[in-house]
């Protein structure tokens, strides 16, 4: 186990970038958009959460794999991100409830990744050269690899949510709870739907192209808008389905892509970022309240600052307070409300979960 | 809520003299604080009785107090100012308990002054162990079982409930004195009796035991709209049982998955929000259970801490400066993030390094101390090491240590008895890290090492990787080694030395190899962001990357080499010598490098020098840095020994030492160069010999004639220094120093018994000397000068004694072509002057002197140094009036099997100023009588 002879990997980026590394997770081939998280701890809700479907993950925190994983601690059913960079990956982990190690639960995600690798660098190089796509292989050549990226398509303009939602619908909770809650899944983390169930709460979890009419058929009382991977720009269908829920003044909560789609029904536009905000530390000032919350964040797209200040429709309620982006919005004379980052954290500092408590209450209210 | 405009004036208090528990992270807080608050236009009133300190220069406050920590100072300095407000959580427990103090005696009210920064209701809800333990169950955060006792039946009461094993815990002391685990009833019953006599108000706290759990700790910021961020979490490699000043610990935690950490993170909160609404920082500690990730709730502290100031360090985020500001109104999101320059401080900042502080301890200096780890904290120092990686951020951190060790590992130091490591192992103390590394060696197998040290097997299981790295190194010779596995070392932080040891060759060939293959040490950025975004931050620490991020200028540069750990016999004094160092090269234009450390210091401030390179005081780093950076030439004179002792191999390697050159540092080291340069300058010395072996040395005292002063060369503080009678005693010690210092040339002086002792600073340009100040000792010839009280100027030596002081240290600075500082010890015995010894660098004393006096000598014995300036340039104006006197404090509280005699060997760890109008003051009237109480041999 100590000294197993490492095969190595190469990682290349689309502006010509090669970096060499140690082969990690399963041999082969994966690419996507490379992106970077800087959190310190949750590499495993980081991997398995659908929003990063299509991506490429460089882990900034200098060891991963360390305390092993836990099926409990999976934000969807296996993992998502199509490869992960990381500088140091341990070989082995410590954790008494630990079920697995990384390299076996990676191996049978078939998951490609690449360690031993000058992971600051990197950050350095989209930080100012922007996202890109990458991929990573531990068996081509780098003209065979050159080849492959080439087929990789671009982020902007690829709906990605009904690639990774639920087929079928399917009940969280208890039956005869309270509340009756449809949540429109383009992607959607467990940990969204636990505090949900959690605050008593019966869910029903619908595919993402899944119409207002089939929904409101079950009579829920609330709508929630789910996060997930892709350009919101060309969610289309899932715009329809929002405009309809808020034509019916029902209360509609949505997070991430859900928020971002909430905000193309209200009509302010969404752009790809340069590199996007994915971290734990991401500071959120509530402008309504005034007090700040340290916030969970993974998107490339963000809505335009422009529209809503123009808009008459929607107002900001929350500004990322790195770049003044907006991060959370309320639909004015609706019972609808949205956020850019994520409450439900995991992983992640847990400051937002009053929205949760927010969503119900505005339902009560209703 | 942007600042309270009402507060226009600001006491701070300072920490006082440094002792165990607190040390100079407290000068570094201070004075962030300080500046930080002036920054605001806010006039900064500053009290501290300790004179080597940042924080009482002029440069960082408005009015400076060198006074006692005591409630008539405060009297005065607020009958004298006109304060609005006083922080009181810069400086340790000290200041905290000042303030209590203060409160109590209605002070504060009587004089309409508001305490900022803290809540006084929630010191005693921290400070309390019953009433935080009461706290804690009502805000449902989890503690230990247990309860307070204020008598000994009590306690034996409480103990027959919970059972064995149990924590005791003095109320309301310093760095856990008094505490302790105790496993039976007798040793239960001592260390009851020894808690409740320790405790200021008698009071224990007797808890069910939860040794081996996991530790850590997280520090939080808090403004006044409950706005809380968490700078750091600290995870200890110490479990459970060993405090966590004595921990050796690591940041970010490395083996808390996210669910557990969020949990401590709400927990945090949850207790800080808890023990009362103040705007400042707080640190919390808890444990949390390796079996099934329960956290208990330990401790928390509402103040700046060791742990806030390592934080800052680690992370880069400077709290001290943060919540001062937050103390006077400001929300965090209201504050530049000084790190980027465009985000704000309501920023919880990331890590893509790590970092492991390993503490540094001097039971050499306490004979007969018990050298076991555990509640209470007996290390004086600390290191921090950073890399890419735990291994060689642990690597580093061994290097920069200072206790004649490579590193971990590798360097033929290492136990070879299984007996021996399995007791050290299971009884830690501060050589267990290097013993654990031993045991896999030796191939103890990794369960039997977890059971015993009931460490995380992560982290063990990093040592376990270090040893077969180490194995497969040893396959190879320096031509066979191949590139990969070379690296990979490289990458886990091993030292070329260790590397030769291990590849059986010199490190000078390790170096040209590793250059040859092309594996480089680069420079990365500490920037609380992972790189996300651009920093302004010029603060630097080496790996084996890819990158190099800091760029070389085209300016002129000077590195400043700094001193290291803090160690008795080599503290705060010559960090404030570096910090001056750095000012005033960079006022003759420099571009000024700092290399250091230790994470207690002002030094290794981002914002003090030009750039910051946070390494070890090493020769490797020092080389590369020096390479890079390619400066005019690098200070030895003002880092102490840790500086000094690298001068040879500059030299060697072409390197300029700015000022005083390395022949005449040597010559002033070397006994028989320099007593004949004393001879040549009709200088007298006692009568003296080198020997190299005991045989020798008998046959020299023959000569000399006992009582004799034998010590090794090249050492500070009077390290293994001891007066002896008779030939026997001479021989065993002579034996001593030469086991712990092979191949040291011992010195033996006639010991002038009697005599009054004195010591000379100067400043010398190689023409003209200047005598910053003569400091005369009131204890007799014997104990340490830095051990000894001492006043400035002298108090009863004659004119014509005076006179000899002053013109043999013109003739001895100028003989030694000085150019910078000397400082030399005189033996006065029968109106005779004898020379002691000589040092050409800044001494323990130059901080006192400039403080007494009111003068930067520092400054312009730097600019001496650099030929930037002549002695005949200042306008020297001393402010003389009555005496200085300096105190030495000591830790001997605990150790308590430690005998309190004092002799040749330093074991002060701080010291304190005291201002006297005349000799017939009261305090010096009881010390001067006290004169002979505490000599020994």
């Amino acid at each position: 186990m100590l000294q197993q002879k490492k095969d190595k990997a190469r990682l290349l980026l689309e502006d010509g970038l090669l970096v060499e590394g140690v082969s990690i997770g399963k041999k082969g081939t994966s690419g996507g958009e490379i992106c970077f998280n800087t959190g310190m701890t949750g590499y495993q809700e980081i991997y398995t959460d659908p929003s990063y479907f299509g991506q490429v993950v460089i882990n900034t925190a200098s060891h991963i794999g360390n305390y092993g994983v836990i099926n409990d601690e999976q934000e969807s059913d296996g993992v998502k991100i199509s490869g992960l960079v990381v500088n140091e990956y341990s070989s082995i982990f410590s954790r008494y409830s630990a079920e697995e190690s990384l390299q076996d639960y990676l191996e049978k995600n078939n998951v490609v990744g690449i360690s031993d690798v000058d992971t600051r660098k990197l950050v350095r190089h989209i930080r100012s050269k922007g996202a890109m796509n990458v991929i990573i292989s531990s068996e081509l050549s780098a003209e065979e690899m050159k080849e492959e990226l080439k087929k990789i398509p671009s982020m902007v303009g690829l709906e990605l949510a009904s690639k990774v939602c639920t087929d079928e619908p399917y009940f969280i909770g208890e039956e005869n709870a309270e509340i009756k809650i449809a949540v429109l899944d383009l992607g959607v983390k467990r940990s969204i739907i636990k505090n949900l169930a959690d605050r008593g709460c019966y869910i029903k979890v619908f595919p993402s192209q899944t119409t207002f009419d089939v929904m409101e058929a079950w009579n829920p009382q609330g709508y929630f808008i789910s996060n997930g991977p892709g350009d919101p720009a060309v969610m289309d269908y899932a715009v329809d389905t929002v405009k309809n829920i808020l034509d019916a003044d029902k209360p509609v909560f949505g997070i991430c892509l859900g928020h971002q789609v909430i905000a193309r029904a209200c009509g302010i536009s969404t752009y790809k970022m340069h590199h996007g905000h994915r971290g734990l530390n991401h500071p959120i000032k509530n402008i309504e309240t005034g007090l700040c919350e340290v916030t969970s964040q993974n998107h490339g797209f963000v809505i335009s600052e422009k529209d809503v200040e123009n808009s008459a429709v929607v107002n900001a309620t929350h500004i990322h307070l790195n770049d003044n982006t907006i991060a959370g919005i309320k639909v004015a004379g609706k019972s609808a409300f949205s956020v850019q980052y994520h409450p439900e954290a995991s992983p992640g500092p847990h400051d937002s979960r009053y929205l949760f408590d927010q969503f119900i209450t505005l339902i009560k209210n209703t | 809520m942007p600042r309270d405009r009402s507060i226009r004036s600001v006491l701070i208090i300072g920490s006082g003299p440094i002792i165990i528990g607190q040390a100079c992270e407290f000068d570094y807080s201070g004075s962030q604080a300080s500046r930080s608050l002036r920054e605001e236009g806010i006039e900064v009133v500053l009290i501290n009785s300790n004179p080597a300190t940042i924080m009482t220069d002029k440069v960082t406050a408005d009015h400076i107090y060198l006074k006692p920590l005591t409630k008539s100072s405060i009297k005065e300095i607020l009958q004298n100012h006109n304060i609005d407000a006083v922080l009181p959580t810069m400086g340790g427990q000290t200041a905290l308990n000042l303030a209590i103090e203060c409160e109590n005696a209605g002070i504060w009210e009587h004089f309409g002054v508001r305490i900022i920064g803290v809540d006084i209701h929630a010191i005693e809800t921290t400070e309390d162990r019953e009433k935080f333990r009461l706290k804690m169950k009502e805000l449902n955060v989890g503690v230990c079982k247990g309860s307070t006792a204020t008598s000994f039946l009590q306690g034996k009461e409480i103990a027959q409930e919970i059972g064995f094993p149990l924590v005791i815990r003095p109320s309301f002391t310093l760095g856990g004195s008094g505490g302790g685990f105790v496993g039976s009833q007798e040793e239960f019953e001592k260390a009851l009796d020894h808690g409740l006599h320790t405790s200021p108000i008698h009071e224990v706290l007797i808890e069910q035991s939860i040794m081996g759990w996991k530790e850590y700790e997280l520090e939080l910021l808090r403004d006044n709209n409950r706005n809380i961020i968490i700078i750091c979490s600290i995870e200890n490699f110490d479990p459970m049982g060993i405090h966590t000043g004595d921990s050796v610990t690591v940041a970010p935690a490395m083996t808390l998955p996210d669910t557990v950490y969020q949990e401590m993170r709400n927990l945090a909160i949850k207790m800080m929000n808890g023990i009362g609404q103040f705007a400042g920082g707080c640190n919390v500690q808890f444990a949390v259970n390796p079996e099934n990730d329960d956290i208990i709730g330990i401790e928390i502290n509402p103040r700046v801490s060791r742990s806030s100031a390592l934080a800052s360090k680690a992370t880069g985020y400077p709290i001290a400066k943060i919540a001062a500001k937050l103390a006077i109104g400001y929300n965090l999101d209201e504050l530049p993030n000084a790190i980027t320059g465009t985000t704000t401080a309501y920023f919880e900042p990331t890590l893509d390094y790590v970092i492991v502080k390993i503490p540094r301890w001097n039971f050499d200096k306490f004979q007969g101390a018990d050298r076991k780890l555990g509640l209470q904290m007996k290390s004086v120092g600390e290191v921090m090491g950073i890399g890419s990686n735990f291994q060689e951020a642990l690597q580093k951190a061994c290097q920069s240590l200072e206790i004649k060790r490579n590193g971990l590992g590798a360097d033929g130091k290492e136990l070879t008895k299984q007996e021996d490591i399995l007791y050290s192992l299971a009884n830690p103390s501060w050589n267990r890290l290097f013993h654990i590394y031993d045991a896999y060696k030796l191939g103890i197998p990794p369960k039997t090492i977890q059971n015993v040290t009931k460490i995380d097997k992560w982290f063990l299981h990093q040592i376990e990787e270090l040893v077969f790295l180490e194995k497969e190194i040893k396959k190879y010779s320096i031509n066979t080694i191949p590139k990969d596995l070379f690296k990979q070392a490289k990458e886990k932080g091993y030292a070329d030395r260790q590397l030769g040891h291990l590849l059986d060759c010199w490190e000078s060939e390790v170096f040209q190899k590793r250059n040859e293959l092309g594996i480089k040490r680069v420079y990365k950025l500490v920037d609380t962001c992972a790189a996300e975004f651009e920093a302004k931050t010029p603060y630097y620490y080496s790996t084996f990357g890819e990158e190099n991020e800091s760029e070389v200028s085209d300016k002129k540069k000077i590195v400043i080499l700094g001193s290291g750990p803090n160690r008795i016999g080599q503290g705060i004094e010559f960090d404030y010598s570096c910090v001056h160092g750095v000012l005033a090269a960079k006022e003759c234009g420099y571009e000024t490098i700092m290399i250091n450390c230790n994470p207690e210091t002002v030094s290794t401030d981002f914002d003090v020098a030009d750039k910051l390179y946070f390494e070890p005081v090493f020769w490797e780093h020092i080389y590369d840095i020096i390479l890079h950076e390619n400066p005019v030439g690098v200070i030895v004179q003002l880092g102490g020994q840790t500086a000094l002792k690298l001068a040879e191999k500059l030299e060697r390697y072409g390197i300029k030492i700015i000022g005083t050159s390395y022949e005449a540092l040597d010559l002033a080291e070397d006994r028989g160069s320099f007593s004949t340069l004393l001879k040549e300058n009709d200088i007298p010395y006692p009568e003296f010999g080198v020997a190299e072996d005991a045989e020798t040395a008998i046959e020299l005292s023959k000569d000399i004639g006992f009582p004799l002063l034998v010590r090794p060369s090249y050492v500070l503080g009077g390290q293994s220094m001891k007066i002896v009678i008779n030939e026997k005693e001479l021989e065993s010690h002579i034996i001593d120093i030469l086991r712990t210092i092979p191949g040291n040339k011992v010195l033996l002086d006639h010991f002038l018994d009697g005599a009054i002792e004195a010591e000379a600073d100067a400043i010398c340009d190689g023409e003209n000397v200047y005598i910053i100040g003569i400091m005369q000792h009131i204890e007799p010839a014997g104990i340490h000068s830095g051990d000894s009280y001492a006043v400035l100027p002298p108090y009863n030596l004659g004119d014509l004694i005076i006179k000899q002081i002053e013109s043999y240290t013109e003739r001895i600075a100028l003989a030694l072509k000085t150019v910078g500082l000397i400082n030399i010890q005189f033996a006065i015995k029968d109106d005779k002057v004898y020379i002691i010894e000589a040092n050409p660098r800044a001494s323990r004393t130059v901080p006192f002197i400039c403080k007494a006096y009111d003068e930067p000598y520092v400054n312009y014995a730097v600019k001496v140094m650099i030929g930037e300036k002549k002695v005949t340039d200042f306008n020297f104006n001393p402010k003389k009036h009555g005496y200085a006197i300096k105190e030495p404090v000591f830790s001997f509280n605990k150790f308590p099997k430690v005998n309190k005699e004092l002799g040749p060997e330093m074991k002060s760890t701080g010291e304190a100023i005291y201002f006297i109008d005349d000799l017939m003051d009261d305090y010096f009237m009881k010390i001067y009588a006290e004169r002979n109480l505490y000599l020994s041999r």
